[in-house]
């Protein structure tokens, strides 16, 4: 009860500051729309109201603060203007049997979601298979792992057209293209948690299993891969989210597809800055799902493997 | 007298580190015989638990010879002579007790329709049985650690080697796992190497006590236990005991074990 209003009272301030930052960043626009309809605005021109500074020309004019809230293309819209889209585009279609019509949040988030788990799918698979190869092989530690940390040091903006144009060339499905550019950033974090938890067994349990001569599979099967667990889902955690970032960059360049990357480039294109809030708020829900699914996963599996309780 | 079990001729063991050279062992020569109970004490870095890890084929000796059942300890190790019990009890949190003990019988390819006995008669023999169904976090310290005893115990090993086993354990705890060991000890005729930092504990267990002492790691006394094998806990009070531990503590002393 207590941490539930601590929570509230967090998110209430935030909103807060979002409707207070509005004024300033929405009223130049005020502004020109108030003149337009003939109302008196201090100063009357806008060279002289520009360098005043927002702030300042907003404690002059009082009169406009109640229509920073009502613009069509805010540079800030406010909470409920988001809300309101955000409501129209999902629940909004749902009610008019349009749920996946191309106006549809659900439709786009749904094509985001789909390339996000395709990415994560492809992201985890890799990292894994880079951790064992990494964890029982000194060359593989030597080669590749440099090369893992170099590739999250290109920008994913800059690589994803590349990736976009081979992958079509080469006759690839948009789906795996975006899966495929989704999965660079996703098995990063795979890849470093997997070799971490591989090698988190102790000299003694390592000692333990020479003692039964062991063979290297029987210590992977029987020992690291299950010692790496709690590594893994914490990396999971990580690698979800950076698919879903993935995804969204991907669905840039690939935006004829659709999906909530496309939205946001749509958005940015007309000036739709409400479009693109609310397929920022769609992008960082469908996150924060994805994150809470596989807390729970993680749960459930570390509390019957033992390491939880 | 019947062949020694563990034999060591001469043994060195030199550790490089940056410090330079470390001698972990130098020329120690030990004949364990079967069905002894052999205690290694003394101080930290006198070479007790090397001892046990190069016999156990985890160290590479520098110099001398070891044989175990008449092996050379690699080979000892593949034909399963010695189970090896360490400080802590290292069970995996996501098998059962019985599922850890099963461990090594899998490891070691037992086949499948084994496993129950195996399993079924090392639970009687650590007085766990009931609990195998249970995970280790379930358990006590001392429950664990008996359960680490019964996983060392399931191949048959005839040597158990076993460095501080209840080192980490409450003196309670410990006394009564150290009568149960001797029971265990008792019915099943086994060859056990002990190391521990304790003199009434290496007192009341063994039969022999090897006394150590550190910079070289070396033997400094070889003390044979004149208690008789019938021995309760409160034999820890009768002068003869004390005696003994006296000599251990004398032998300790010899070894310039108390100057650090």
């Amino acid at each position: 009860m207590k941490s539930a209003l601590s929570i509230l009272t967090v998110i209430a301030a935030l909103i807060g500051l979002w409707y207070a930052a509005c004024v300033p960043m929405n009223i130049h626009e005020a502004a020109i729309q108030a003149q337009r309809a003939g109302q008196e605005v201090t100063p009357a021109e806008a060279p002289e109201r520009r360098k005043m500074g927002r702030i300042a020309l907003a404690v002059k004019n009082p009169g406009l603060w109640r229509t920073v809230y009502e613009q069509d293309r805010p540079q800030l819209p406010a909470p409920h203007q988001v809300g309101a889209e955000l409501w129209k585009t999902t629940w909004g279609m749902v009610e008019r049997g349009r749920a996946f019509s191309k106006r549809s949040l659900i439709l786009h988030g749904w094509i985001t979601l789909s390339a996000t788990l395709l990415g994560f799918a492809f992201g985890t698979l890799l990292g894994i298979v880079l951790a064992v190869s990494i964890v029982h092989s000194r060359a593989m530690d030597m080669s590749v792992m440099p090369w893992i940390i170099a590739s999250q040091t290109v920008p994913i903006l800059a690589i994803a057209p590349m990736i976009v144009v081979v992958l079509a060339s080469l006759s690839v499905d948009d789906l795996i293209a975006k899966g495929v550019i989704s999965m660079y950033l996703s098995f990063f974090p795979v890849v470093v948690g997997m070799v971490k938890g591989l090698r988190s067994p102790d000299a003694m349990q390592m000692d333990q299993m020479k003692t039964w001569s062991a063979s290297r599979a029987q210590t992977f099967w029987k020992l690291r891969l299950p010692s790496s667990a709690p590594y893994l889902f914490a990396s999971l955690k990580v690698g979800v989210a950076a698919s879903l970032i993935g995804a969204v960059v991907a669905e840039l360049s690939l935006s004829q597809d659709g999906g909530l990357g496309a939205r946001l480039l749509a958005g940015s294109y007309y000036g739709q800055t409400v479009q693109i809030w609310s397929a920022l708020l769609g992008a960082a829900t469908l996150a924060a799902v994805l994150v809470w699914a596989i807390g729970l996963a993680q749960g459930m599996t570390l509390r019957r493997m033992g390491f939880q309780r | 007298m019947s062949e020694p079990v563990i034999k060591a001729e001469n043994l060195d063991l030199t550790f490089q580190t940056n410090d330079g050279p470390v001698h972990a062992l130098k020329d120690v020569s030990l004949d364990i015989m079967k069905g002894d109970f052999v205690s290694f004490i003394g101080p930290s870095g006198c070479g007790k638990t090397t001892f046990l890890r190069v016999v156990a084929a985890l160290e590479q000796p520098t110099g001398g010879a070891v044989s175990v059942n008449g092996m050379s300890p690699e080979e000892a190790r593949k034909a399963r002579a010695y189970g090896y019990v360490f400080q802590h009890a290292g069970l995996y949190p996501w098998r059962t007790i019985r599922g850890n003990i099963q461990l090594p019988l899998e490891i070691m390819g037992f086949p499948k329709s084994e496993w129950k006995d195996h399993i079924d008669r090392v639970l009687d023999l650590v007085d766990l049985r009931g609990f195998g169904k249970k995970f280790p976090w379930q358990l006590s310290g001392g429950m664990q650690q008996r359960a680490s005893i019964a996983r060392a115990l399931a191949f048959d090993a005839d040597i158990l080697l076993m460095d501080e086993p209840f080192g980490a354990l409450d003196e309670i705890v410990r006394d009564h796992l150290n009568e149960q060991l001797l029971e265990l000890w008792d019915k099943t005729h086994k060859t056990i190497g002990f190391v521990t930092h304790s003199i009434p504990e290496a007192v009341y267990l063994s039969t022999r006590i090897v006394v150590m002492s550190p910079r070289p790691g070396r033997i400094t006394d070889v003390i044979e236990n004149t208690l008789p094998r019938e021995r309760p806990l409160d034999i820890r009070d009768t002068p003869e005991f004390l005696e003994i531990a006296h000599r251990v503590r004398e032998g300790l002393r010899a070894g310039h074990a108390y100057d650090d």
